[in-house]
């Protein structure tokens, strides 16, 4: 880090790759990677092994047992009927549901959503990238409708899209990847684009191979690392606007827990009983805080040019 | 100098234009039928007719769109189903809030984030910078309602500095209109000053390196003088590009602020609407903020040949 060329390439804190060795050792030397990699491996486990943790039914209602505050313990029939004594964690809702559990099982939910928000928009966003990349006439067209979507700020457009298709999951991960596209359009055709120069492709295109030879050999390997920078991103995004959608009122139907919907149900009460909106808070912020500081990593060890491609 | 605005001018129609579309085509592209869908799943057959009427979609999509292009371009965004009034009126009645939320909390942003970045860039490597880039991380994380909550527990409700939530216009003082800002523009603030912050400190540190300002230490000028004239003056073109870029975040960021802190202002008048499904009022509330957005950003186009001379479009 003698010399700095670009504005966000200075933020590579760390410096790695001097090492050698294998692509993932330099990975994991940097702190982002094993930190963020780390807390997701967590919450992985979490979600897929929820109900294992000690969670009793997250939508058990308990009107004998509203608004109970952390730590409180009580007896509960269990599925045999034997009476069992359930700590409530994280205290309890409005309506008497267990937090801890309803807070576990929402990890599910943001995962979901995150996940397939990322591959997605990545997937969607790299076909027309390429084609937009590639053939010229369609660049102008394509690209002036991806600045149009991009002039619309990212949340409304979800909002929009969502009050069009109705509320539900499937509407919801569509709704947050539409706006993503485009940033993916324009990172995939960047690389294109400089790609196309290469004598490599050049010589690719003088000996007659096909076009979409071209794109699959050539062209699609060198967008796979700023691709992987961007997925993460994307997905941290995406849980991010969710919990916001449903927090609103206007995501995912309020009989599935997810950490939005947790907090826009302890709203009313927030005065007393902040602890229902605090514990989902902090697992969010948390989930967001490993996948961006996985995505810094990621960026600076993988593909330290991205940043100066997308800055301008 | 005039040319210059001109030609970043007309730059931005093509722009509008296909905000324009996508916003007209998104409903028409919306599976089933359009009428129906905006009617709701409780309307009857002569409510989805009138809705039908209304919005001409008997007719060819070209002419649906020349139509509707047209009453745009009057300032007619249609009338609202749900609050039974001309949309731009309902805009009209909500953009103050708004704009003084945005107003005051790019004021801040501006005022913690750039220095902070001077800062961080200064003492390298140092715990300072380190505290600037964690910040910058975490107020990327925190999602802006769990950390609204999180300041109106212990501002308002723990220690009572100022009042839980509510709006007062500059009409009713300027004391209690700030008061009620405060809080909402700090939390809209903080994940714009990380964005902000990470940009000057990164491009200070850039300029940090140059020649002109080993000329300018060599010559025996204070360190004060060389970062807030020479460093910062010659860092400003990627920081103000970043604010522009940020004020898209904002936006976002103003809808859920407004319903934490209960302002009537446009974010909630778009989140009402998404419930009301009041489509109309969306569309008139998409077109209002886009135009906002592509408006600051051709500004600070303009402002670039301020900062730099060099540049010329």
């Amino acid at each position: 880090m003698s010399t700095v060329s670009s504005p966000i390439q200075a933020d590579a804190a760390t410096p790695t790759g001097s090492t050698g060795g294998s692509v993932l050792g330099t990975l994991l030397a940097n702190g982002g990677v094993r930190f963020g990699g780390i807390v997701l491996f967590i919450l992985f486990m979490i979600a897929l092994a929820a109900p294992l943790l000690g969670t009793i039914d997250p939508a058990l209602l308990d009107p004998t047992y509203r608004n109970k505050l952390p730590l409180e313990a009580r007896p509960i029939l269990n599925d045999a009927g034997e009476e069992v004594t359930v700590t409530h964690w994280m205290g309890t809702d409005t309506l008497g549901r267990d937090l801890y559990s309803r807070v576990i099982y929402g990890t599910r939910v943001s995962l979901i959503v995150g996940f397939s928000v990322a591959a997605l928009a990545i997937g969607i966003g790299l076909v027309i990238g390429l084609i937009s990349g590639y053939i010229r006439l369609l660049d102008t067209v394509i690209m002036r409708v991806m600045d149009g979507i991009m002039a619309i700020p990212a949340i409304l457009l979800a909002l929009s899209l969502v009050a069009l298709w109705g509320a539900g999951l499937v509407t919801v991960i569509l709704a947050i990847a539409v706006p993503e596209i485009p940033r993916v359009v324009r990172l995939v055709r960047a690389v294109v684009l400089s790609v196309r120069e290469e004598p490599y492709v050049e010589a690719a295109i003088s000996i007659g191979t096909p076009t979409p030879k071209i794109l699959y050999r050539h062209i699609l390997p060198n967008t796979i690392a700023p691709l992987i920078v961007q997925a993460t991103y994307t997905c941290g995004f995406a849980i991010l606007v969710e919990a916001i959608l449903s927090f609103l009122g206007v995501g995912i139907p309020t009989d599935i827990p997810t950490w939005g919907n947790i907090m826009a149900e302890g709203r009313l009460l927030f005065r007393v009983y902040p602890h229902a909106i605090l514990f989902p808070g902090i697992f969010l912020a948390l989930a967001v805080l490993a996948i961006n500081m996985l995505g810094d990593g990621l960026r600076d060890t993988l593909d330290p040019r991205f940043a100066k491609r997308t800055s301008t | 100098m005039l040319a210059v605005i001109g030609k970043r001018l007309i730059a931005t129609i093509p722009v509008m234009v296909m905000v324009a579309v996508v916003v007209f085509m998104m409903l028409r592209l919306t599976p089933g039928d359009p009428a129906a869908v905006i009617a709701g799943p409780n309307a009857n057959s002569a409510q989805i007719e009138e809705i039908r009427e209304q919005l001409d979609l008997n007719r060819p999509l070209w002419e649906q769109f020349a139509i509707w292009a047209g009453n745009l371009f009057r300032g007619d965004l249609g009338e609202s189903f749900f609050f039974k009034a001309e949309v731009t009126d309902l805009i009209g009645q909500r953009i103050g809030p708004t704009l003084a939320l945005a107003t005051t909390t790019i004021i801040l942003t501006v005022l913690l984030a750039v220095p902070m970045g001077i800062i961080a860039a200064y003492r390298r490597g140092t715990w300072v910078d380190r505290l600037v880039m964690g910040f910058s991380v975490l107020g990327f994380s925190v999602p802006v309602f769990v950390l609204g909550y999180l300041l109106i527990y212990i501002f308002a409700i723990q220690l009572g500095l100022v009042p839980v939530q509510g709006y007062a216009p500059l009409a009713d003082g300027f004391w209690p209109f700030l008061q009620r800002l405060i809080l909402p523009s700090l939390t809209l603030s903080v994940i714009y000053v990380a964005f902000i912050a990470r940009i000057t400190r990164a491009s200070v540190m850039e300029i940090l390196e140059e020649d002109y300002i080993r000329t300018a230490r060599a010559k025996g000028q204070t360190e004060r003088r060389i970062l807030f004239f020479h460093a910062l003056r010659n860092a400003a073109v990627p920081i103000v590009t970043a604010i522009g870029i940020g004020i898209g975040l904002l936006i976002g960021s103003v809808v859920v602020t407004e319903s934490v802190f209960n302002i009537p202002g446009l974010g909630r008048l778009t989140v009402d609407a998404v419930l009301g499904r009041d489509y109309p009022t969306i569309q008139g509330v998409i077109l209002v903020f886009s135009f906002a957005y592509v408006m600051i950003n051709l500004l600070i186009d303009i402002a670039y040949t301020l900062f730099d001379p060099r540049i010329r479009y």
